[in-house]
């Protein structure tokens, strides 16, 4: 019988687009908003994530996220080197700066001042220049998305200079970043140089970043660091999540795009659930003449959800196709880079329109649970 | 045209052969709703219908044919009273057991036809094969072959909405006939039809439905068609008024 289920479903072409249509619609919007979600939550704390190098960062023990870490003296670093289990720990210096270009226009910018001998914290893939030429004077490297928000539309050209607190800064790379919260441009440079580019300040070291000696666990040792000092030590994942709850509890974001979600999830449930539930109506003589011929309960209830399964199937590989079209198009778009359709995105609208197809089918098979089949002999 | 009165008493004779006719109803009771609001529409209906013969159930609207079909069918379950359909106790059956015996013995013509109108003409036809388990195609070919029969052979792959009301109802005799029901169950084939094509299905029903060892039973308020039957059992007020055969002199 399920390719009369099929025949059914698909002989009003009308009503079985619509069905499609609405459940499309609902997956576009929420697998969309969610991946967007996501993408804006990772920039709160992808800066965090870039490190790779370093698996532990200490900090001020009252910082809340990443943006607000107040400076530590410089002796902190050497009591954090002094712990055991630590293999190394260098400084890591992060602020934003205003930068003055040579047509005189001002940018924000977010620093990242890099311990001179290591540069650990650097950026791992560069486009244009060598990470080595960062040792030479007032030398700062930027990310593409900065580049492009600084000079755009123009070629990479090397030796550009800005002047930051009164301060020369000559460009020697461009790399790639993962784009921050405030979408502003990143600028790495030696801790030293970026002591020059902030005002005075008596303490200016915002982190430690420090590796566990191999074999030990980075928990504990952040645990021993946090005893000896005093400071709040972190693992890398710790203190990414640590800043994106922030985010999450403390900015309207998590709201607003809640808000889009649950219209998505509503509008689509509303609209599969209407149409669906009037073409069960519809059929309903159809239903109950099946019913009197012999066909079972059991039968007409796989029927509905073969139909249930169809509809939910077709439409959600629409609207997640349609979805990756929204993010394969807006690729090139540097303001929105690190915006991709997420794994997590297509598997919670999944298991979104699965509840949607499941709701619907429920109030269709219970209309024809109930439906007595003499119903066929009423004019 | 003759019609010769049988029985003129209110309710007909029992029969203790339960196995002898191939429907019998005794003592059928049907009450809908309960309390103060309880509505009687058949009232200890006796009955016999005979196969190989044409049985016309007629009456005023509400007189409760179309429960007593419902009944005979197996698509309602009595108040009180007994049904048996070719010697099996109907009215004991439920669930599973009854849907099964409605697929394997009984054939149902509907006055809306209820063709689904997404498949085509052989296909409608083709259902209850395919609800006893046939695959899809020979269940098509037998039913194209059942449609040549009704005369619609050239219209096997038309859709509902491309045929006219006594083409429908011809389809739907098809489908009612293609897995060789035992009892036919009929509800007004003839009401939604203009004289001529209600004419034309009642006698390919008589022409095609009954046969030897199938009773066919038709609800039915059409005057015109009376003639077809070979008997006429008259309702009234829940209860059999009388019995008429009927024969073309």
């Amino acid at each position: 019988m399920n390719w009369v289920a099929f025949r059914m479903l698909t002989g009003d072409r009308g009503k079985y687009l619509g069905l499609i249509f609405g459940v499309a619609f609902a997956t576009l919007l929420m697998s969309q908003q969610v991946s967007i979600f996501m993408g804006i939550i990772n920039r709160t704390a992808s800066q965090i994530l870039d490190v790779r190098d370093a698996s532990i960062w200490v900090m001020d023990n009252k910082v809340r996220f990443i943006d607000e870490a107040p400076g530590l003296p410089d002796s902190d670093l050497q009591r954090v080197r002094g712990v055991p289990g630590v293999a190394w720990a260098v400084r890591l210096y992060k602020g934003q700066l205003l930068a003055r270009l040579p047509d005189g226009n001002s940018r924000s910018l977010i620093v990242f001042g890099l311990d001179d001998a290591s540069f650990v914290g650097a950026p791992a893939e560069m486009i244009v220049g060598e990470l080595a030429d960062l040792h030479r004077p007032d030398a700062f490297i930027i990310d593409k998305a900065g580049y492009e928000y600084m000079w755009p539309g123009e070629p990479y050209r090397l030796g550009r200079e800005l002047q930051i607190n009164d301060c020369r800064a000559v460009l020697i790379g461009v790399c790639k970043a993962s784009a921050p919260f405030t979408t502003l441009p990143v600028l790495f440079t030696r801790y030293s140089t970026a002591s020059t580019f902030v005002s005075k300040e008596r303490r200016m070291m915002s982190f430690v970043l420090a590796q566990s000696v191999e074999g030990q666990d980075d928990e504990e040792v952040c645990r021993r660091i946090e005893k000896q000092t005093g400071l709040m030590a972190l693992t890398r994942d710790q203190f990414f999540w640590k800043t994106v709850k922030y985010f999450l509890g403390s900015t309207g974001i998590p709201v607003n795009f809640g808000i889009t979600i649950l219209l998505g999830f509503v509008v689509g449930a509303a609209v599969t659930g209407q149409t669906f539930y009037l073409f069960t109506i519809e059929n309903l003589r159809q239903f109950g003449a099946l019913k009197a011929m012999g066909v079972t309960n059991l039968r007409l209830v796989g029927m509905i959800l073969l139909q249930g399964m169809l509809v939910g199937g077709a439409g959600y590989g629409i609207g997640v196709g349609l979805t990756a079209l929204f993010f394969i198009g807006t690729s090139p778009i540097t303001h929105l880079a690190g915006l991709h359709m997420t794994w997590a995105a297509v598997g919670g609208t999944g298991i979104a329109v699965f509840v949607i197809i499941t709701i619907t089918s429920l109030a269709s098979i219970h209309k024809v649970l109930v439906l007595e089949p003499a119903i066929v002999f009423r004019g | 045209m003759t019609i010769q009165l049988l029985d003129s008493h209110a309710q007909q004779t029992p029969d203790d052969d339960l196995s002898f006719s191939a429907v019998v109803c005794r003592g059928v009771t049907k009450e809908f709703g309960s309390g103060d609001t309880v509505t009687v529409a058949l009232s200890g209906v006796d009955l016999d219908v005979s196969s190989g013969q044409m049985t016309l159930l007629v009456g005023e609207s509400g007189c409760g044919k179309t429960t007593l079909i419902s009944i005979i069918a197996g698509l309602l379950d009595p108040s009180a009273g007994e049904v048996h359909v070719f010697g099996e106790a109907l009215h004991q059956m439920r669930g599973r057991q009854l849907v099964r015996f409605r697929a394997e013995n009984i054939g149902f013509v509907f006055q809306q036809y209820n063709l689904l109108p997404a498949l085509t003409a052989a296909e409608n036809a083709a259902i209850p094969l395919i609800i006893g388990g046939e695959p899809r195609t020979s269940a098509v070919r037998r039913a194209t072959e059942l449609l040549d029969a009704v005369g619609l052979g050239n219209r096997a792959g038309s859709y509902p909405h491309q045929l006219s009301g006594g083409q429908q109802q011809r389809v739907a005799i098809a489908r009612a006939l293609v897995n060789e029901p035992r009892l036919l169950v009929c509800d007004e084939p003839t009401a939604a039809l203009d004289a001529k094509s209600g004419q034309t299905v009642m006698e390919l029903l008589k022409r095609v439905a009954v046969q030897p060892g199938r009773a066919v039973i038709i609800v039915t308020h059409d005057s015109r068609v009376f003639g077809v039957g070979d008997r006429i059992i008259h309702m009234s007020d829940g209860r059999v008024e009388r019995i008429a055969s009927a024969g073309k002199s």
